[in-house]
């Protein structure tokens, strides 16, 4: 397999084919998070030979390349010129492409005081279920030229349209990196991550797992320093593992047969009342919770505390690809995917 | 589906009929149908186009504001929303057939939550109350677009705002975490809260920026940030400004992302300098106003190092800012450009592509050689750590024919900017003002993607026709008469 080849046309052309015989198309990256998507109808449409970066330039912060890409090869460019991807992206496998992780739109640690993977696209271009090539957003910081396509295609699991290539504001890496370590519990962690996130301070991660608030400062030199005096706690070792750790979900507490669910909440939240394992992330806004309750109750509580709570892994349910939405939201979802995709080609779940 | 549905045939409704409908359920001052009432709605920023709405209506409630789109849905009205009226695309020009919603007593605070960090607010709550609400706390808005004192949150997200601070801090887009609208239906939905995502797609995003095509923004949430604890200016003169663009290029590849990064050229300086003693060198071809935040200790390190960046490029000055009370000095040059410059001419146009940063230099080259071109001369202060450029073209309306050049010396700009891989609208959005540029910017395909998009929300097309997504006819139009040079503005044709 070559590094470098775009072969869009003939993605196109697939989808074109798709739509005049109204036959479903299952877009296909490497399947590191097919896991989470459920199984597809349709013939497979295998994205991974449309690839290699299109251009990157560090004086612009913005790397543009094609969805087949993997993501290590985009990370491993950005480092060598000291930048990154900011939202810090899970991988989950390997071989994860940059198509794969912009339709998914997963973020990791960093996300709330970086920004989310919506919030460093500035460009995609897509085909939609139309079989046309279209050409949303671009390279700029800052563009408001007809509607926000390129966002919107963030998070939507390939259903509006396939990702050809994507343009990221990518940002420097920081001088120094530091993880401090505190032992206090669930409630107590919860305090003080939103107590320190109201100070200004070089935050960049804070979870909360084993009894142990876990917050990390990337920033200057002096100011990580100045950070660290202020706050105290233990220095932890080889701290870069740990957060790929929790980002990956390889730390022990994701390890059980449990299913995982993910509970999106108001940051301040207190612990919630049900029963299982939980780890905190995103500086209280992400929690993770073991859990064999009935999804029901875990909706609904989740529901109570102003937020959404979504099945993320399980061994044996089947789930749907969207959580639950209103009435009115899920018309609105109906025509915005016949607007992208009138035929239903691509991405049909057959859950 | 890929087609819009065209605005169904009708006759206009009878004015007297319309109005005594809306008074069953709005206020008495609540609907304004008396000339010397509708007058003040007739333009918003851009002031160059005006249009006299038929009615104004000011509901003070959502389920008013939702009973106000029934009834035009119903009767095949069109609406445009309206904020606070500053927008600078014409997004809330009035329809001589439409009602004009004004969101203008939507104006409360609903909640500052200081352990989430949020605030709710009204569409019409002004952008720095917001900020100014959350000071007690230590917390504030990052968003500042320059009419911040007077613009609103709801027209902010319309229009996906802007601002000096967007650089580190993000638009609006970044910043808001929760919204409530009414469809034209009058279906009340919500979209996310205090989470940091919502599930299904990303409506938040799409709504952000929409200029009030696909819905009427009827609450905000927005999430607040620790205020910085220090933050200091470094002011750097320059003697071209390709060097000056060339600093603004490096500073951004070396590592550090100010809290803003402006530049002004020479002509923006003498204005400024006049009338707001602003101290910058006069015979400046260009400078850059560079500032760090952060801790005390970062910005001091950062200080530093930006000087020697600066100093590195060309700079034939640097100055950083020794106390709070200079930096705010070095600012209010930069926050009183507009008006200085608006003194000196009788009318200016501001225009808003935004540009990768490398061709700073080169671009503001070309518009130096089009005011030549055209005879009008132009002001350049804008975004540079962006790339956003604002370009305000001096004119004077009273002479004949100046609108009409400027107009289009505006769109050679804006052409230009697409061509060096940008964008003809950063942050004021394309409303009615940049209509025919979303023609060069967007293929057929990818406009008819819009209009197919903007009927999933809005089948009738009723929510601010005629703004933002030219139909196809109206590009071959201005295709062809772009080609010959002539006049640009087509009022009389058929718009989406």
């Amino acid at each position: 397999m070559t590094n470098n080849a775009d072969i869009s046309q003939k993605l196109a052309d697939a989808v074109r084919e798709a739509a005049a015989n109204h036959a479903l198309l299952a877009i296909q990256g490497n399947g590191t998070k097919a896991f989470y998507t459920g199984a597809l109808s349709g013939t497979p449409l295998d994205v991974t030979g449309h690839r290699g970066v299109v251009s990157y330039e560090p004086t612009e912060l913005v790397i543009t390349a094609r969805a087949g890409t993997p993501l290590a090869e985009i990370e491993a460019a950005l480092a060598e010129r000291g930048q990154m991807l900011g939202f810090e992206p899970p991988y989950f496998g390997e071989a994860a492409t940059l198509g794969g992780t912009i339709a998914c739109g997963f973020s990791g640690p960093r996300r709330p005081y970086a920004g989310a993977a919506r919030d460093f696209v500035l460009g995609a271009k897509i085909i939609n279920g139309k079989g046309e090539i279209l050409r949303f957003g671009g390279q700029v910081m800052k563009n408001v030229a007809g509607f926000d396509v390129s966002r919107l295609m963030v998070g939507a699991f390939g259903t509006l349209g396939v990702l050809l290539e994507v343009s990221l504001k990518v940002l420097p890496k920081p001088a120094r990196e530091l993880t401090l370590a505190f032992e206090m519990n669930a409630a107590e962690a919860v305090k003080q991550m939103n107590a320190w996130a109201a100070q200004p301070l070089p935050l960049s991660a804070a979870c909360h797992a084993d009894d142990t608030l876990y917050f990390r400062l990337s920033g200057t030199e002096s100011g990580v320093r100045a950070a660290q005096a202020k706050l105290g706690g233990n220095a932890v070792e080889n701290s870069e593992r740990f957060w790929r750790e929790i980002r990956e979900h390889r730390l022990n507490f994701f390890q059980n047969g449990s299913p995982l669910w993910r509970l999106s909440i108001p940051s301040a939240t207190p612990p919630i009342d049900l029963p299982g394992k939980w780890l905190t992330d995103w500086g209280g806004a992400q929690r993770w919770l073991k859990s064999d309750t009935p999804a029901a109750d875990i909706r609904q509580e989740t529901e109570e505390v102003g937020g959404h709570a979504t099945l993320f892994r399980s061994l044996n349910q089947k789930r749907a690809p969207l959580a639950v939405l209103s009435p009115g939201l899920i018309s609105l979802h109906r025509q915005l995917k016949l607007a992208f995709d009138p035929h239903a080609v691509l991405n049909a779940n057959s859950g | 589906m890929s087609q819009p549905q065209p605005i169904p045939a009708r006759t206009l409704p009878d004015k007297a009929a319309v109005a005594r409908a809306l008074r069953q359920f709005l206020p008495p001052a609540g609907v304004l149908t008396d000339e010397e009432d509708l007058r003040p709605y007739e333009c918003d920023g851009l002031t160059a186009y005006r249009k006299l709405p038929w009615i104004v209506v000011l509901p003070d409630t959502i389920e008013q504001a939702s009973r106000v789109l029934r009834l035009c849905d119903e009767r095949n009205i069109p609406v445009v929303a309206r904020g606070a009226g500053t927008g600078l695309s014409g997004g809330a020009l009035p329809l001589e057939d439409g009602v004009l919603l004004s969101l203008s007593k939507f104006t409360r605070i609903l909640e500052i939550d200081p352990e989430n960090r949020t605030a709710t607010l009204e569409p019409g709550v002004r952008n720095l109350a917001i900020t100014e609400a959350a000071a007690p706390l230590g917390l504030y808005y990052a968003p500042d677009p320059s009419s911040q004192i007077a613009c609103s949150i709801g027209g902010n997200v319309a229009e996906n705002a802007g601002g000096v601070h967007c650089l580190k801090y993000g638009l609006t887009v970044h910043n808001v975490l929760g919204l409530k609208f009414l469809t034209m239906d009058g279906e009340l939905i919500t979209l996310g809260g205090k989470t940091l995502d919502s599930p299904g797609y990303d409506l938040l995003a799409l709504l952000t920026g929409s200029e009030g095509m696909l819905g009427v923004i009827v609450e905000i949430t927005v999430k607040l940030l620790p205020k910085p604890e220090y933050a200091q200016v470094v002011l750097a003169a320059f003697d071209s400004v390709e060097k000056a663009g060339e600093a603004v290029a490096t500073v951004i590849a070396s590592g550090f992302i100010p809290s803003g990064l402006e530049m002004m050229d020479n002509f923006a300086i003498r204005a400024v300098n006049e009338y707001a003693r602003a101290g910058y060198p006069n015979e400046a071809a260009a400078i850059l106003l560079c500032e760090l935040d952060g801790t005390a200790e970062e910005v001091a390190e950062g200080i530093v190092q930006v000087r020697e960046l600066l100093l590195g490029r060309g700079a034939t000055e640097v100055r950083a800012s020794r106390d709070e009370a200079e930096r705010l000095k070095f600012w209010a040059g930069r926050k009183n450009a507009f008006p200085a410059v608006g003194r000196i001419a009788r009318d200016y146009y501001c225009m808003d592509g935004t540009i990768p940063r490398k061709h700073i230099g080169q671009v503001l080259t070309a518009i130096g050689k089009l005011s030549q071109e055209y005879g009008l001369p132009v002001a350049n202060v804008f975004h540079a750590g962006d790339g956003n450029l604002h370009p305000l073209i001096l004119y004077d309306a009273n002479q004949p024919g100046q609108l009409a050049r400027a107009e289009e010396f505006g769109g050679r700009i804006l052409e230009l900017c697409v061509a060096v891989g940008g964008t003809i609208t950063g942050e004021h959005g394309v409303g009615v003002e940049k209509i025919n540029q979303m023609c060069v910017q967007f293929t057929q395909e990818e406009l008819a993607q819009f209009h197919a998009l903007k009927a999933a929300f809005d089948p009738k097309g009723l929510l601010n026709p005629g703004k933002a997504v030219p139909k196809p006819a109206r590009c071959a139009e201005f295709g062809r008469m772009h080609v010959h040079g002539g006049k640009l503005k087509f009022p009389e044709m058929e718009r989406f």
